[in-house]
């Protein structure tokens, strides 16, 4: 199963600030009644994108500017709460192929990576940049290159680095596990074959 | 070398080591239910894999089931939907299923340790983040993404990066008053909501191993609160009593001789850990949360925070925007906030020692007027555990609303949610916006006694106060 090499992601970005911004805000609990992935992505951010009676809030997703977005800004801990890979599904699948914050929540950074997302970390400051730059012309490009950790902005650049199992997985085209994980399955016998509670 | 509890259990499930330096973990044990197993399903039947060791996962029906609706189909079709994907998924792959039938359904957190499932020294994975719950028993449990459920399902393995161990060590006795749950909201308050990142906590001292069962699960069950995606408790004779005649736990020789495993996985006494907190339990007051995220957590005393205490920019925004929300006034006491609704239950405090506790206090005592009181048990053996000793009487007859196992109103993925900006005293985990089901209503954590004291005066109150806690 080969995996495509996702040495960087780029496009136009757009900035949502706030930290803590925890998986419920990314994607509500009601959207997650479903039995696929399929169409969560028009669900992302829905509850502070849209008003009780699915009017359009003050947002930069709803903001025409960044409607073509395909890099997503944000802050510290992004990500935090539930283990749903419903949020980075929603994620994904509204558009977005990486994401640069200043940290990110262990189970959300995971299960990023699994789907092939950058997960990028970068200082305040230098999100700030971007955030500014972007602002300051929407269709400049951005691209998290995840070889040479940074993410450039048009002529500039600013350092993002990426966790080393997850930079090489990505580079590799080894970020979906499954294929290398399923190769260990004769060793994965033995070793269940040593512990007791496995024998039943 | 001396070695943690983790690096234990660690290295004797690690399989080999990945291209990308992670480590292929082996996953003793699978837990799984509805809301995130069906697409790891359809992976699989994509990639036309068999589930490698159908044995080691159990299922169980928790987040979307209606609390006072059993017979299906569901009033809502979305969630019959989930309940007949799991029930056949279960069945296509020879899955045991704790189904509603079974008698020993309840929200996955419950049902695993109930039912001796969970055992110390195992790595546990669920689609869950309070999947760390099951740490109390000394076992290394993650909670993890659907398409780690698939890893796990096709390979009984998943990768993974090797955390660090801080010791979060609480010694001495709590005060009266104070429970399991305002220790976890201490220590979040104190450590910050993302203070545990990349960090397994081993909660360990003298109150911890004072603690039983159902204490330790409390705490650990919030572990990721705190960004800690692992949390755990050296197994004992406390864990070994828990343990003994459970339906999965072993027997004859067989307990014998896990018995004297489980207890050698407990850390070493000289081992060394990545980081040390030191915490005096007798510091500890009834806890409760004021904002949106469980680390913006006060004691019952403390007025709410004004954001100029903040010490950072960041810190005044997060204050600014939590009180906002909450539509708290700063510097006001906590104490005398006015309720809506007063939730017991959820995988944090869903338990029969949970209900003990608010029985023993609420007999003769009434939920106030206008108060939506909603109690419940966390699975069908903690329902009729309390139909034996009578609690679910006692907190009908107090006006409490005595409901079917499940997730309930911890997340509202089932009927029960909050309407408007309705403030809810709850005995749940996660104080996140919308999410108790109503995109502006509020969540107040706290004890289930605390909840109790709540839904008695109808407003914040301090469970000392309201009940007569010093004989306890």
């Amino acid at each position: 199963m080969a995996l495509e090499r996702i040495t960087a992601v780029t496009g136009q970005a757009v900035y949502v600030p706030g930290n803590d911004i925890d998986t419920d805000r990314i994607i509500p609990a009601r959207f997650m009644k479903c039995v696929t992935f399929d169409g969560l992505g028009e669900y992302l951010f829905y509850d502070v994108r849209k008003d009780a009676d699915g009017n359009d809030r003050a947002h930069p997703l709803n903001d025409e500017r960044f409607k073509a977005a395909t890099v997503l800004f944000s802050g510290a801990n992004f990500g935090c709460g539930s283990s749903r890979e419903h949020a980075p599904q929603a994620i994904q699948k509204y558009g977005f192929r990486g994401i640069v914050a200043e940290n990110f929540a262990e189970i959300f950074f995971g299960n990023c990576t699994t789907l092939g997302i950058p997960c990028a970390v970068a200082t305040r400051a230098d999100i700030a940049k971007v955030a500014a730059a972007v602002e300051a012309d929407p269709t400049i490009e951005v691209s998290i290159d995840v070889e040479a950790q940074v993410v450039r902005h048009g002529a500039d650049s600013v350092p993002a680095e990426i966790r080393g199992s997850a930079r090489d997985a990505l580079l590799n085209g080894r970020w979906d596990a499954i294929a290398e994980l399923h190769e260990g399955v004769p060793e994965v016998q033995t070793v269940a074959s040593s512990l007791p509670y496995m024998a039943t | 070398m001396a070695k943690s509890l983790f690096e234990k259990v660690w290295d004797a499930h690690a399989v080999r080591t990945l291209a990308n330096g992670q480590t292929q973990l082996l996953i003793g044990t699978h837990l799984i239910h509805e809301v995130t197993s069906p697409q790891a399903f359809g992976m699989l039947r994509d990639l036309n894999l068999p589930v490698l060791m159908p044995t080691r996962t159990f299922a169980t029906v928790d987040h979307i089931v209606p609390t006072d609706q059993f017979v299906e189909p569901y009033a809502d079709p979305l969630a019959q939907a989930m309940m007949d994907e799991l029930r056949k998924n279960c069945a296509d792959n020879n899955v045991t299923f704790f189904d509603r039938e079974s008698g020993k359904q309840g929200i996955v957190h419950i049902v695993g340790p109930e039912q001796g499932i969970t055992q110390p020294g195992t790595t546990i994975a669920c689609g869950d983040s309070h999947t760390s719950t099951h740490g109390a028993f000394g076992a290394i449990a993650f909670g993890i993404g659907t398409t780690q459920i698939r890893d796990v399902l096709a390979t009984q393995t998943m990768a993974l990066g090797k955390l660090k161990v801080r010791q979060v060590e609480v010694n001495g006795q709590l005060r009266p008053g104070v429970y399991a749950k305002d220790v976890i909201l201490h220590v979040i308050a104190q450590l910050g909501v993302n203070g545990g990142t990349g960090y397994a906590y081993e909660f360990a001292g003298t109150l911890f191993e004072s603690f039983t069962m159902e204490q330790r699960m409390t705490v650990c069950n919030m572990s990721i609160e705190g960004g800690a995606r692992v949390g755990y408790v050296n197994p004992d004779q406390t864990t070994v009593d828990y343990l003994k005649g459970r339906p999965y736990s072993p027997t004859g020789a067989d307990w014998d001789a896990a018995v004297e495993r489980w207890l050698g996985f407990a850390s070493d006494a000289d081992c060394s850990y990545d980081d040390v907190v030191v915490i005096n339990a007798a510091d500890i007051a009834p806890s409760i949360t004021w904002g949106i995220n469980p680390g913006q957590g006060i004691s019952i005393d403390q007025s709410i925070p004004d954001a100029e205490i903040a010490t950072s920019d960041d810190e005044k925004a997060s204050i600014i925007e939590a009180l906002e929300y909450m539509k708290l006034t700063p510097g006001a006491p906590i104490k005398g906030t006015p309720i809506n609704v007063a939730f017991l239950g959820s995988c944090t405090n869903g338990r029969l020692s949970d209900f003990q506790e608010v029985a023993k206090f609420m007999a003769g005592r009434k939920v106030a007027d206008g108060i939506k009181a909603i109690a419940v048990p966390g699975s069908q053996i903690v329902a009729a555990q309390c139909a034996k000793e009578g609690i679910d009487k006692v907190l009908s007859e107090a006006g409490f609303e005595w409901r079917a196992a499940g997730c309930s109103m911890c997340l509202a993925m089932n009927p029960d949610k909050l309407i408007g900006d309705q403030l809810c005293a709850s005995s749940s985990n996660r104080n996140f916006k919308g999410r108790q089901g109503s995109t502006t209503g509020r969540t107040v954590l706290m004890s289930p006694l605390m909840v109790a004291a709540a839904a008695v005066t109808g407003q914040i109150a301090d469970v000392r106060e309201v009940f007569d806690v010093s004989s306890n």
